[in-house]
């Protein structure tokens, strides 16, 4: 069934709006704040790059945008909508941005084709028909249409995450996010999801991105959001970010992952 | 008079093992939809369902069968409703079953990777359908061999409804002891009975492991 009140919503955002605005937002795990006063503003058509060490927030900062992980003070906007102003614009948003997984997270009961089209068919209430031609399409731009009558566990990991940056385009979002989508896979098969992502980068998507994958960084980022401890410690362009850091915290971090080099 | 034990005894006991099966069947399938629910309402986020549900459980789990089945019988007829042995076994095996299931099928759900939750809610799937489509059928497979597991001691545990005065299969039995005094005779022939009902569950639940465990490896 369309749902005629998020279409009405979603045509009176004001496109002036940020893609996604965080304002002040703190975020603790009982007596632990994993992210302290995050302000952060990603215009449409953004790509931004979220890098750090190991336990420094980047994860939970990119689940906040999209409330699998909810928040204990500060406000968050994704095209305009606050999401931190309650359940119902969460489930409006959360359809509207499309979220990969270190760990892929594909249905393993569905295959290829059925894992494209459950959310379409069942949150935009698509036709199959259309549903179909769209997950094929899908599949045919992340170059693995001959594969969409498989189960995921017939597919490498690379063609695995590529099962789900397709899933996930299916559903026609206005922000994809990213958490470390190549961490989990054998180094011959980042290249091909990196280069998935390129596409969809050129394409004009609108990107955040967890990865320590500095040569993407560098290509695609229009800025690199450094973190440590919850904090946002640098955000800069990437040619500024890289040969330039300002914190010394920045630039033991890249001394660590190379990314100087 | 002592009867001695014939054709007729020998079939009014293959035959009382409808009811043991009718029993079973009606308890099972009301344990579904009951244990559905529990299971449900046990990871449910809503302390007002969890709450009841957990507590629901440990009481059933807690007491023995017999006395469900007798609070059951004689609680109906306290409150002068009369109750059929029959209905009153039925309902409480049904109550009985909906814990036990309700519990096995929680672990299921639980069983399922989170990340699983996370990628439904994230494609912004709502509650029916996440679990519709992709908790539930995974859960599912997990369950099979335990639920099968429970099905067998359902189909045993209806023999404590002869007490009340169904007759069933151990019920028949007892009938026709009493009548024969061949107590191996007809407890070994009730024995087999049962046996019969349930080794092709079990055989059958081994069999539908290997299949969807094959299934998950592809
Ligand atoms: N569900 C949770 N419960 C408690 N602590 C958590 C939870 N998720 C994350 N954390 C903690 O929050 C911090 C930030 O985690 P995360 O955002 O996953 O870091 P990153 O993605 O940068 O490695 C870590 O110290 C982690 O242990
Ligand atoms: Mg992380």
């Amino acid at each position: 069934m369309p749902d005629a009140a998020s279409q009405v919503t979603i045509q009176e955002t004001d496109p002036g709006m940020p893609a996604i605005r965080m304002e002040n937002v703190d975020k603790w795990f009982g007596h632990f704040q994993a992210l302290k006063n995050i302000d952060l503003e990603v215009d449409r058509g953004d790509k931004i790059v979220v890098c750090g060490p190991s336990g420094s927030g980047k994860s939970t900062l990119i689940r906040c945008i999209n409330q699998l992980e909810t928040v204990q003070r500060g406000r968050i906007f994704v095209d305009g909508i606050e999401l931190t102003a309650g359940p119902k614009n969460v489930e409006k948003i959360r359809r509207e941005v499309g979220m990969v997984f270190q760990q892929f997270n594909l249905f393993p009961h569905m295959t290829v084709l059925q894992n494209c089209m459950l959310a379409p068919m069942k949150v935009r209430g698509v036709k199959r028909a259309e549903a179909e031609e769209t997950a094929r399409r899908y599949l045919a731009r992340v170059k693995i249409p001959e594969q969409a009558e498989k189960y995921p566990a017939q597919l490498s990991g690379g063609q695995q995450q590529r099962v789900a940056i397709a899933r996930a385009l299916c559903m026609n979002p206005k922000v994809m996010l990213f958490d470390e989508p190549t961490s989990a896979l054998d180094p011959e098969m980042v290249q091909e999801v990196l280069d998935t992502m390129i596409d969809l980068a050129q394409e004009g998507m609108t990107m955040v991105v967890v990865t320590h994958e500095m040569g993407f960084a560098r290509k695609v980022a229009d800025r690199v959001v450094f973190m440590d401890k919850g904090e946002i410690v640098e955000t800069g362009d990437p040619e500024t970010f890289f040969s330039n850091p300002r914190h010394q915290r920045t630039r033991t971090f890249l001394g660590q992952i190379g990314g100087t080099q | 008079m002592i009867r001695s034990f014939g054709a007729n005894e020998f079939w009014f006991i293959v035959l009382a093992a409808q009811w043991t099966v009718a029993l079973s069947a009606v308890a099972f399938t009301g344990g579904a939809l009951g244990g559905l629910a529990i299971a449900l309402a046990r990871i449910s986020q809503t302390a007002l369902l969890r709450y009841p549900a957990i507590g629901y459980v440990r009481l059933f789990q807690g007491t023995p069968l017999l006395m469900q089945l007798f609070l059951v019988f004689f609680g109906f007829n306290i409150f002068n409703v009369s109750m059929s042995p029959w209905g009153a076994a039925a309902i409480a095996l049904t109550l009985h079953a909906s814990a036990f299931l309700g519990e096995i099928w929680r672990g299921c759900i639980q069983a399922v990777p989170g990340g699983q939750f996370e990628a439904s809610w994230a494609l912004g799937l709502k509650y029916y359908d996440r679990m519709r489509y992709v908790v539930l059928p995974q859960a599912a497979k997990i369950a099979v061999a335990p639920t099968v597991g429970f099905l067998v001691q359902l189909i045993k545990g209806t023999s404590l409804a002869s007490i009340i005065g169904f007759v069933e299969l151990t019920r028949a039995g007892q009938i026709v002891n009493n009548a024969t005094f061949a107590p191996f005779t007809v407890f070994g022939l009730v024995a087999a009975l049962y046996f019969i009902l349930c080794w092709p569950l079990s055989l059958l639940a081994r069999n539908l492991e290997q299949r969807f465990s094959v299934a998950t490896r592809r």
